[in-house]
């Protein structure tokens, strides 16, 4: 395997231009990474706040009535206040109100007479198990708020309660939009590698052009590393895009060094081009190789990387494939790298399988790429 | 002379899986000639080509280009070769220059020497004023043109060209052809694969191939000589054509048998005296005569000899009966037929009647409208301007009623390929709305008519090719229809395949189909009644092939071909144009 630096040079120049001059390729690199981080980081969000909640208070009672106020003042909730169950259920049903809460005619009585009989009943739209956990949780807040305001106001002492003060690490009002952020990037990284180059090769192929380099004196390193060298560029030149957006527009902190990032991303690219060249050069088909990018690459990035679904709380044969997922231990690196910075403990074996798995792809290609049609 | 021999190809052998693609192919081609490789499609010419130029290595035998190995000695013998694939090899997004600019830094050609190289090919393939532009906004010539500069730096001293006139006008193919010869003449091997006869004619020598195997090597003009005496044209005939060739090929002596124009042209056995003309009711004024022979006569003849001229077939279509009111005279009919695309006129106000029971071809370069138009005619595309009739019926009002009239045969036999022989007819009858018995009984009328009995339930995609045109026509035939459309039929078949297929046809005009066929192939514009030339979207001319040959007879060309008709109707169409601008 030799390397000539002109016919390299030259093999790159024209694979530049032909980035430069195809629309898709500079709508895929720059302005996809923007719309999806935008996605990701605004129109996604977890956290859940304001839930629409109905509220049937079927008592007139001051209780009654100071309980749903309680209700209305949670910042947590939008009150959407009816006088029908069954006319509020079918609200739920069409997802208009997530969540109902109903008060019966004799609740102000039943608080009155201090029995602990007083009954409040939420229902829940279970479809949504998050949100409804979400529901109930936001209820039983404010029903808690309540209980302690009537106290003070009849001036009772407030029973000795054990509070609960959260404090969360890293992310400490957890926005969603941190994590969120830093693992969207990962998609767009592996959109960029892999998407992308699983389409070089077989275009290549397609429109009759490989057989005329290959009629050339063009050794197979340099056949390869003209495919290599313009699409890691691009993709670092995407990520420096998205490292951008993310920290200076979208104010996401980002806790670890530049370089670091640089070091984990190649790694990444590594894995992403690998599979995409390896892609292209096996099928010789665009279609087909970019159908294949999307299976093998772009979907387990999306789903089993642990940036929007957790992977601990998956089935156990489906957490083990995931340590075959490069974008896992992109993510999680990533996301270390913004939230928390450099942890070594974290960031030294993630950088290990990535390596592993970007010298596994880059080598299975290296050995598919031929000097002829029918192999060697 | 053994020391004139660039390439020595020995014993060569290729396969593919199970699939055999060449067989035991021994030839040496020679310096300073253009050797023409010449076949249909499957023959085995671009594996061949391959094979030369090291892209695949042989199965068995051995191959020695300028004395190297192509594996073995990959590096040094890659500096002696160029090597044209099919479509050029070129990028379409880069501009002119950076190809040439490209392959000019792999192939080491660099300082002075490529300033001197650039100059010398871009004059010689007059691209000098299109260095900027794009190739994607090239025509086929000048893209051909490029390419084969690209192939020309590091002056190799073989050539090989595979299949460089695919697409490409016959125009552009002189031009090229001329090119290549100034640099055989120069001392190059050239190699020039095609799947046209008529091309191969004009190459020093020619390897004939017919599915991988070598069938004949050496000079085409020695091979066309040993037919001398066999080619006859008869001539002058009066009443039907198409029976008389019918009729002549059943004679014992006549192996082949074509149209040429108005005139039937036969091929005897060798040996063989005249044909008595009784026998072929031709009319009284009817006379045989000696023609130079053609190389496909010859190829034919290394074949075995053509087809019957007997189309099963007429045994089993009815007699076609036009409705009421429609016009037997103008069974298709356009007038001022114009379609845009945006700025774009790709038909433009195009004219013609058809009678029924005629063939009518649209020929034309490609990107010439003939497609367009052919589409507007099935209803498949709406006119922008004019009018488009078929059995009376108007296109833009019943489109889908006129299409029933109509069986339609596109380019490539647009079979499922993964569907057997019997779910492709069964399909085809469905969408046609045939059903029940009457279905069946259609299936079995084609798969007796074709032969197809034996491979039902084999995939269209495995078909040998001949079987495959076979199974396209008779999914286009199950409704008989009145009228028949064929896109491109028979480009890249064999001519025995191809005189198959021509029988069929001329079974069914018989029988008053209307046949309309688009088509850039000279040969086949023979076999039509009246053609249609179209060049820049608009009919230039139109008229029997005879007619138009007679446009442009004269001093210089006292008999011109189709070829040569065709050529200079769209040269003087271009003088025209100047004149005007």
């Amino acid at each position: 395997m030799s390397v000539n630096l002109r016919r390299l040079t030259a093999l790159c120049r024209k694979e530049t231009r032909q980035i430069v001059r195809d629309p898709s390729s500079v709508l895929i690199a720059f302005v996809l990474p923007v719309i999806l981080l935008f996605i990701y980081g605004y129109g996604i969000n977890l956290d859940a706040n304001r839930v629409r909640l109905g509220i049937v208070s079927l008592d007139q009672g001051a209780e009654a009535v100071r309980f749903v106020d309680t209700l209305k003042g949670s910042p947590f909730i939008e009150p959407h206040v009816g006088n029908s169950v069954p006319a509020l259920l079918e609200e739920m049903k069409m997802g208009r109100v997530r969540g109902l809460v109903v008060l019966q005619d004799d609740f102000s009585a039943k608080v009155r007479q201090g029995r602990g009989e007083a009954a409040i009943q939420v229902q829940t739209d279970g479809a949504e198990p998050n949100t409804a956990n979400f529901v109930a949780s936001y209820v039983q807040g404010a029903a808690q708020l309540w209980l302690a305001e009537r106290r003070q106001d009849l001036g009772l002492p407030a029973p000795p309660v054990i509070e609960v003060q959260q404090r969360f690490w890293f992310n400490p009002t957890t926005v969603s939009r941190n994590y969120l952020v830093p693992g969207s990037i990962s998609v767009i990284m592996t959109i960029i590698g892999a998407l992308l180059t699983s389409l070089v090769v077989a275009r290549e192929w397609e429109r009759g052009t490989m057989e005329a380099l290959l009629s050339t004196p063009v050794t197979r390193a340099e056949l390869l590393l003209s495919k290599i060298l313009p699409y890691y560029l691009l993709g670092l030149a995407a990520m420096c895009l998205c490292v951008a957006v993310s920290t200076l527009i979208m104010g996401v902190p980002l806790r670890g060094s530049l370089v670091m990032l640089l070091v984990v991303t190649s790694l990444f690219l590594g894995s992403g081009l690998g599979l995409g060249l390896l892609l292209s050069t096996v099928t010789r088909n665009q279609f087909v190789a970019a159908q294949g990018a999307l299976t093998a690459a772009f979907l387990p990035a999306i789903m089993l990387s642990g940036f929007v679904f957790e992977i601990k709380s998956m089935p156990l044969p489906v957490q083990a494939f995931t340590y075959l997922v490069p974008a896992r231990y992109f993510v999680s690196a990533l996301q270390t790298l913004y939230q928390a910075g450099e942890v070594w403990a974290i960031l030294l074996p993630n950088m290990l399988f990535l390596l592993i798995s970007a010298l596994f792809w880059l080598g299975l290609t290296a050995a598919r790429t031929w000097r002829r049609l029918d192999g060697n | 002379m053994s020391e004139d021999i660039a390439i020595r190809l020995e014993g060569l052998c290729q396969r593919f899986g199970d699939n055999i693609a060449l067989q035991g192919l021994s030839a040496g081609l020679r310096r300073g000639v253009i050797t023409g490789l010449v076949g249909p499609d499957g023959a085995g010419k671009t594996t061949l080509m391959r094979l030369m130029a090291g892209l695949l290595k042989p199965s068995e035998g051995k191959i020695s280009v300028e004395g190297l190995d192509p594996i073995a000695d990959a590096e040094a013998m890659r500096l002696q070769l160029g090597y044209m694939p099919q479509k050029f090899g070129l990028y379409e997004d880069l501009s002119v220059l950076e190809n040439l600019t490209l392959y000019a830094d792999l192939r080491g050609v660099l300082g002075e020497a490529r300033r001197q190289s650039f100059e010398r090919l871009l004059a010689f393939t007059d691209l000098a004023r299109f260095t900027d532009r794009l190739v994607g906004k090239l025509s086929g010539g000048m893209k051909q043109k490029l390419g084969l500069a690209c192939t020309l730096l590091g002056s190799p001293r073989v050539l090989l060209l595979d299949e460089p006139c695919v697409g490409v006008d016959p125009i552009s193919r002189r031009e090229l052809w001329k090119m290549v010869s100034t640099l055989a003449d120069g001392g190059m091997c050239v190699v020039w694969s095609t799947a046209y006869l008529d091309e191969a004619e004009l190459c020093d020598d020619v390897l004939l191939m017919n599915q991988g195997k070598l069938e004949y090597s050496g000079s085409p003009q020695a091979l066309m000589d040993s037919m001398q005496g066999r080619s006859l044209l008869l001539k002058d005939i009066s009443g039907n054509h198409r029976l008389v060739l019918q009729r002549a090929l059943r004679q014992p002596e006549v192996i082949d048998g074509v149209l040429q124009g108005a005139a039937v042209r036969l091929v005897l056995k060798q040996h063989a005296a005249w044909p008595d003309l009784t026998p072929l009711a031709a009319g009284p004024t009817a006379r045989l005569e000696a023609t130079r022979p053609r190389l496909e006569d010859a190829f034919i003849d290394l074949l075995g000899g053509g087809p019957g001229g007997d189309s099963p077939l007429t045994r089993h279509m009815p007699e076609v009966r036009l409705a009421e009111g429609v016009d037997p005279e103008a069974v298709i009919e356009a007038r001022r037929l114009t379609r845009r695309f945006g700025d774009f006129i790709a038909t433009d106000q195009v004219d013609f009647r058809i009678r029924r029971g005629e063939i009518f071809g649209l020929l034309g370069p490609n990107g010439a409208g003939k497609s367009t138009t052919f589409k507007m005619m099935c209803g498949l595309l709406k006119p922008s301007e004019g009018e488009g009739r078929v059995m009376g019926l108007d296109l833009k009002k019943s489109a889908s009623q006129a299409r029933q009239q109509l069986g339609y045969m596109a380019q490539k036999f647009a079979l499922y390929a993964n569907l057997s022989v019997a779910q492709n007819l069964t399909f085809f009858s469905g969408i046609y709305g045939l059903r029940g018995a009457e279905q069946r009984q259609r299936m079995d009328d084609m798969v007796q008519v074709f032969a197809l009995g034996d491979m039902l339930d084999m995939n269209a995609g495995e078909l040998p090719l001949g079987f495959k045109q076979r199974l396209a026509l008779a999914c286009a035939l199950m409704h008989r229809p009145p009228l028949l459309f064929l896109d491109e039929p028979t480009s890249g078949v064999d001519p025995v395949t191809r005189r198959e297929f021509w029988t069929h046809i001329n079974g069914l005009v018989d029988k008053g189909v209307t046949v309309m066929v688009t088509t850039h192939f000279m040969d086949e514009a023979e076999y039509c009644d009246r053609i249609g030339l179209v060049y820049r979207g608009r009919m230039i001319a139109a008229g029997t092939p005879d007619e138009l040959k007679a446009m442009v007879a004269g001093e210089a060309l006292p008999e011109p071909t189709m070829e040569d008709a065709f050529i200079e109707l769209v040269t003087r169409d271009d003088r025209q144009r100047e004149a005007r601008a």
